[in-house]
């Protein structure tokens, strides 16, 4: 292996206090992982990286990496990160947010961010639950959960995110899981470099706020649940609806090539220009 | 500050809020997002189809008013003078993103064209009702400028002094219009762009090693380089450092506060904006803004032709409020009269300044009517 | 990537080291064991394959494998600067 971990250590603020504040086998901390070993194979300079990250467990990350870096308020990090783009289309802009940040207060953001295909990298880090707030049901956490909100188990069904940026027109989207840290690497290198609104959902385990509530002993019993339910999306399609129960499908749901907001947005602009030179 | 420095330019026949595009243009505004809303969207409109013609402009339809609110953020911090425009509704879903502005000490201009209230309230009806909101709306301890304009052409001229103001002291500022004022068609003149004096934020000249984007400084403005200059730093709606990063430590918790507040206290004298008119000798002083200004400005003349020593202070900067316009006008003047499209909430602040020189009077109308010339000069007649 | 066994140092930096347990569970190897610091340590070295499954996966950035032989590293072992 390279030195992996070594290269990680280049990309942290060192000013600042670690290990991480994430708890012991938090999935968010491998996805950072992830993250930065991406940025470097693209060759991306940090200057010309903004990460703009939204608040909760997820949020917390913005503070580490030594890039542009701006967290948001709860869940309006792809606003932000709309107009920053529109701005500036040459900066690479990787927005990092959670399931209860991109999905419940940040859900209209997220549909017409997807629908405008604007040039965003997304990372939506599904813990399935509110982390920093104490574990309360998030809109991801799965039907008969338990969480501090819902103590007789959750009552309502939870989004599909993948489905929901798919139909909300984003341009890429996939699935990866914290366990499958070298097939995270490969799709998020995808996510960053793919035109338009891309998406990338990691599956990260919470086993402080959700998984000791939920029958996991430890945090290695959610990795190896995650082991096992994790499947590659081709093998996952071949599989009868009741086989399919229960599985995570990982991989590239969406890859279209339509132009992005910004791109749509500069050929106006040249119209425009050239109209006003005829005039 | 806005004012030209000579008459040169084109006349126009315009709407207030195409005024408020014209001045946007004039001051370098490169970016709007926003959503529609009466009785402001015909800013919207023309922003919409005049930036894309310009080098480097960008218009944005959000899907509402805080995701405007939210790229007008993000395009400040990548280096943009940026603007949005709304009304109460709209202005109301914008408190959360205001603050965040106010604490990362973002420079950009929102136009709130003010239509009667609560809730939904009369959406094609003038009010000024959404003054002390303007100033408080957000929750938190903040300061925040608050700018205010009459007529078409003093629209053009505010939005121009709006983006100054934001420019020079990294801040939010809010441009208060009322229905009237936005949809009033009147000729103007649109200077020539070499006729105003435009300002821009501070950039850092020292390495961005050195750079401490909340630093303390002499004026209380640290300069802001756009994202991707090489000053990488921290934004974050916490309460921070000066590098930026979220901190509890109590000295360095009141030093930001301190610092955001006396950065624009400080700058008070250049700030506080009004016009007198007639005040010189005047025993009655009408203190008014936004479209009751007009009336106001009728009323003293007619009041004056009837031998009553009657003026106008016409308010251009709300907040902070410029209690010095009022306190200079005490040797002469015993009366104030406060009127408003609302229930009372400038004379709310000209109360807290009198420390008991001036009766104040106030005329108050929330019905969606104009208040008339003739309502303020029967005040001004009363003895 | 050699398979071999018994050619990679594995070092933990236990200040970083939160003893979540993912390396020692998973490591094909079994390489590594929590030790009653709560640490992740290496003690069976010699059987590690370099597969890097704990490197890619300490959420702390607590793990490293390296090379023994340091004329075995390759380019891709010496770790390139960040570009500022």
């Amino acid at each position: 292996m390279a030195e992996r971990t070594q290269l990680i250590h280049h990309y942290l603020r060192h000013n600042k206090k670690f290990p991480h504040v994430y708890c012991a086998g938090c999935g968010h901390g491998i996805a950072l992982g992830s993250l930065i070993r991406s940025v470097h194979a693209l060759g991306w300079s940090k200057d010309e990286v903004v990460m703009v990250a939204g608040i909760g467990c997820s949020g917390r990350m913005a503070v580490y990496v030594d890039f542009n870096t701006v967290h948001a308020v709860h869940g309006r990090a792809l606003t932000i990160a709309t107009g920053i783009k529109l701005s500036n289309p040459n900066l690479k802009v990787i927005v990092v947010m959670g399931d209860g940040d991109a999905l419940s207060i940040g859900g209209n953001h997220f549909i017409h961010a997807a629908r405008r295909n604007i040039g965003l990298s997304v990372l939506v880090l599904n813990n399935n639950i509110y982390g920093m707030t104490g574990g309360q049901c998030s809109s991801t956490t799965p039907l008969g959960a338990t969480t501090t909100t819902t103590p007789f188990g959750q009552m309502e069904k939870s989004f599909d995110l993948v489905e929901l940026a798919a139909a909300a027109g984003a341009n890429y989207v996939a699935r990866a899981s914290a366990f499958h840290a070298q097939g995270m690497d490969k799709l998020m290198q995808a996510t960053f470099t793919h035109r338009g609104f891309s998406l990338l959902e990691v599956v990260s385990p919470c086993h402080t706020q959700y998984g000791r509530k939920n029958k996991f002993k430890t945090v290695v019993d959610m990795y190896r649940w995650l082991k096992e339910s994790a499947t590659p999306l081709e093998q996952y399609r071949k599989l009868s609806a009741e086989k399919a129960k229960g599985r995570i499908p990982l991989g590239v749901f969406v890859d279209r090539d339509e132009p992005s907001l910004e791109e749509r947005y500069a050929d106006l602009r040249a119209d425009q220009t050239a109209q006003a030179g005829r005039r | 500050m806005a004012k030209p420095k000579k008459k040169s330019g084109r006349e126009i026949f315009a709407l207030g809020a195409e005024a408020v595009v014209e001045g946007a243009l004039l001051a370098g505004c490169s970016f709007y997002a926003g959503y529609p809303i009466t009785p402001s969207s015909e800013i919207m409109e023309g922003m919409a189809s005049r930036l894309p013609g310009t080098s480097d402009g960008v218009f944005v339809q959000m899907e509402d008013e805080i995701a405007s609110m939210g790229a007008v953020i993000g395009a400040s911090l990548a280096g943009r003078k940026a603007m949005t425009a709304t009304s109460g509704p709209g202005f109301s879903l914008m408190q959360e993103f205001i603050g965040y502005g106010c604490m990362i000490e973002a420079p950009l201009v929102i136009v709130n064209v003010m239509r009667g209230g609560p809730s939904t309230g009369l959406p094609t009806s003038p009010a000024q009702a959404d003054v002390q909101q303007a100033r408080w709306g957000t929750h938190g301890d903040h300061s925040v400028i608050v700018l205010s304009a009459s007529d078409v052409q003093e629209c053009l001229a505010m939005t121009v002094t709006a983006f100054n103001f934001a420019e020079r002291y990294r801040t939010p500022v809010i441009l208060l219009l009322d229905e009237i004022t936005a949809h009033t068609r009147e000729k103007i003149t649109v200077p020539t762009p070499d006729s105003f004096e435009i300002l821009y934020r501070l950039q850092p000249s020292m390495p961005p090693e050195w750079y401490k984007p909340f630093e303390e400084t002499v004026r209380g403005v640290p300069p802001m380089p756009p994202l991707g200059a090489g000053y990488r730093y921290h934004v974050t709606g916490l309460t921070h450092d000066p590098l930026g990063f979220p901190t509890q430590r109590p000295d360095e918790i009141v030093a930001l506060l301190e610092r955001q507040f006396r950065k624009i206290d400080q700058f008070f004298f250049d700030i506080q904006l009004a016009d007198e008119i007639e005040t010189a000798d005047a025993e009655i002083v009408v203190v008014a803004y936004g479209s009751v200004a007009r009336s106001a400005q009728l009323a003293v003349a007619q009041a004056r032709e009837k031998g009553v020593k009657a003026g106008l202070l016409k308010l251009k900067t709300l907040f902070p409020f410029p209690r010095t316009k009022l306190e200079r006008l005490a040797p002469h003047c015993k009366i104030l009269v406060v009127p408003e499209m609302n229930m009372g909430q400038m004379s709310r602040e000209v109360k807290r300044v009198n420390t008991g020189q001036f009766a104040v009077r106030t005329i108050n109308r929330v019905d969606g009517q104009i208040i008339t010339p003739a309502e303020i000069l029967k005040v001004l007649r009363r003895r | 990537m050699s398979k071999k066994k018994g050619q990679s140092k594995v070092t933990v930096y236990p200040d970083w080291c939160k003893g979540c347990g993912l390396c020692a569970a998973f490591c094909p190897a079994k390489v590594l064991e929590i030790g009653a610091d709560g640490k992740a340590r290496a003690v069976r070295e010699e059987d590690c394959v370099d597969c890097g499954f704990c490197e890619l996966h300490c959420p702390d950035f607590a793990i490293l494998v390296t090379p023994k032989d340091k004329s075995r590293r390759k380019d891709n072992h010496v770790v390139p600067a960040a570009r500022e």
